[in-house]
């Protein structure tokens, strides 16, 4: 007989597995058929044209959109079995920063670190700030900070709750040269940490080296774009190229 | 975190941009008060005698008016930066969030009619003081049934774009018993020969419709606000 799992396990997972899901817009397919496995401790780029579907994905991945046909798997259990835990379990970073104008940096932090049940946030708000590089910052209103400065506390408000599966859409948008190495630096210790990352990006330099396994979207289908020589964007080309599957 | 503890951190969010931001009570208030200039100008005599039994009509159709315009505003600052899909990401309950909006809206709505009440009693010439408490529970109970069913539908509508138009529409007919209750209870109150066992009657309804409408609300906003 095996042994119950423990409470941390069933609150946890360390695979997430999309099996044949579809995705219908009224007549339009914005997904078709797509497979997909992420890993505890990697990085999957999600590369494509716009309009391919990664936001779709994306927004399935992290449960606000009900997939048309097949099924997404945390750990062994499908969405709806795990019902609110789930979603502690996972951070988002949308093209839509998700943050509020009228509000400062620190109130945000706060605010949305709170609807997560963190207990020491007072604490856990001045890592996140420290980790934005936005100490110095953190009573100013959201509003009056430049499309760079609220992606990178955009990004520590996905985080604040250490979720497991975090889902990145265009993370790197606005960002200058040192802020995108900061954040790539981040994104690495993520991975050591065992987070599960899931990155929709068109910016293939710096996505390149940076994740463990690629794929390309379009039309709404999927395929692997094969690890090898060359940089990635001539990867993706040639995975284009050869023609996804219908 | 429980459902009333999330709910309550939703509204004090809301509140608190609202209070830095002051756009919705300014525009509400603004808008309730212009409403009942305009009917005062065709109710009011030239004698400064206003026409008989107009007061409670004119105050709920302020109180409808304004409300909607507030319903309106509540939901698109969350649409505008997408912050009610990082509501939808948080591990709360669906209803704290339906909760939460309504318990902000409801503190707005009732701070606006804190002056709206007096200003209509003083142009209608309507006795305020005759039964304060009874007028206050009518006003109350009436603004919970219509922001009640107004957040359901503004969530509803959040996505559409042309929502303006669509939530009068779908909120004014499934408000009129709220409405009528109001008018008619408020009416019973601010009449000559007043009748305040009628008044109670109508309180009485107005809170059968808000525990009916709420009940259904909560019920009906998770699979609402699916996808």
């Amino acid at each position: 007989m095996s042994p119950a799992p423990s409470s941390d396990r069933l609150s946890d997972f360390e695979v997430v597995t999309v099996t044949g899901i579809s995705r219908f817009y009224g007549r339009r397919r914005a997904l078709s058929k797509v497979s997909l496995e992420c890993r505890t401790g990697t990085m999957t780029g999600l590369f494509g044209p716009n309009g391919a579907g990664k936001s779709t994905l994306l927004g399935i991945l992290s449960t606000v959109i009900q997939p048309s046909q097949g099924v997404v798997r945390y750990g062994k259990r499908p969405a709806d079995e795990w019902g609110d835990v789930l979603r502690a379990r996972v951070g988002v970073l949308g093209h839509d920063l998700f943050l509020y104008g009228d509000l400062t940096a620190r109130e945000n932090l706060e605010f949305f670190g709170r609807l997560h049940g963190i207990t020491r946030i007072t604490a856990r708000t001045d890592e996140a700030l420290s980790a934005a590089r936005l100490t110095d910052r953190a009573g100013d209103r959201v509003a009056a900070f430049s499309r760079g400065l609220r992606q990178r506390l955009a990004l520590e408000r996905a985080l604040i709750h250490d979720p497991r599966l975090v889902l990145l859409d265009e993370p790197f948008t606005g960002l200058d040269d040192a802020s995108t190495g900061l954040l790539t630096e981040r994104l690495r210790a993520l991975r050591t940490s065992g987070a599960i990352i899931v990155m929709a990006t068109h910016d293939f330099d710096t996505a390149d080296g940076l994740v463990d396994q690629a794929v390309c979207l379009e039309n709404g289908r999927l395929a692997p774009i094969a690890a090898g020589e060359g940089r990635l964007r001539e990867r993706y080309r040639r995975a284009l190229d050869e023609g996804l599957p219908r | 975190m429980n459902v009333l503890a999330a709910a309550w951190l939703i509204a004090r969010k809301d509140l608190r941009v609202e209070w830095r931001s002051r756009e919705l009570i300014y525009t509400t208030l603004f808008f309730a008060i212009a409403c009942v200039l305009v009917f005062s100008f065709a109710f009011v005599r030239e004698d400064g005698r206003p026409i008989e039994n107009a007061a409670a009509g004119i105050l709920w159709v302020a109180i409808a008016f304004s409300g909607t315009l507030a319903l309106g505003r509540t939901f698109e600052r969350e649409r505008q930066a997408e912050t009610l899909r990082a509501l939808l990401l948080a591990p709360v309950e669906r209803a704290s969030i339906y909760l939460g909006k309504l318990l902000a809206l409801l503190a707005l709505l009732v701070g606006i009619e804190v002056l709206l009440v007096p200003i209509v009693g003083f142009l209608f010439q309507a006795p305020m003081l005759r039964a304060p408490w009874l007028l206050a529970a009518l006003v109350l109970a009436g603004t919970v049934g219509f922001a009640v069913v107004g957040t359901l539908f503004a969530a509803m509508l959040v996505r559409a774009q042309s929502r303006d138009v669509l939530l009068p529409v779908v909120l004014y007919p499934l408000t009129v018993p709220v409405i009528i209750a109001g008018v008619r209870g408020t009416g019973a109150i601010f009449a000559v020969e007043p009748n305040l066992p009628m008044a109670q009657t109508w309180l009485a309804m107005l809170v059968s419709f808000d525990v009916v409408f709420l009940t259904v609300a909560l019920w009906t906003f998770a699979p609402v606000m699916r996808d």
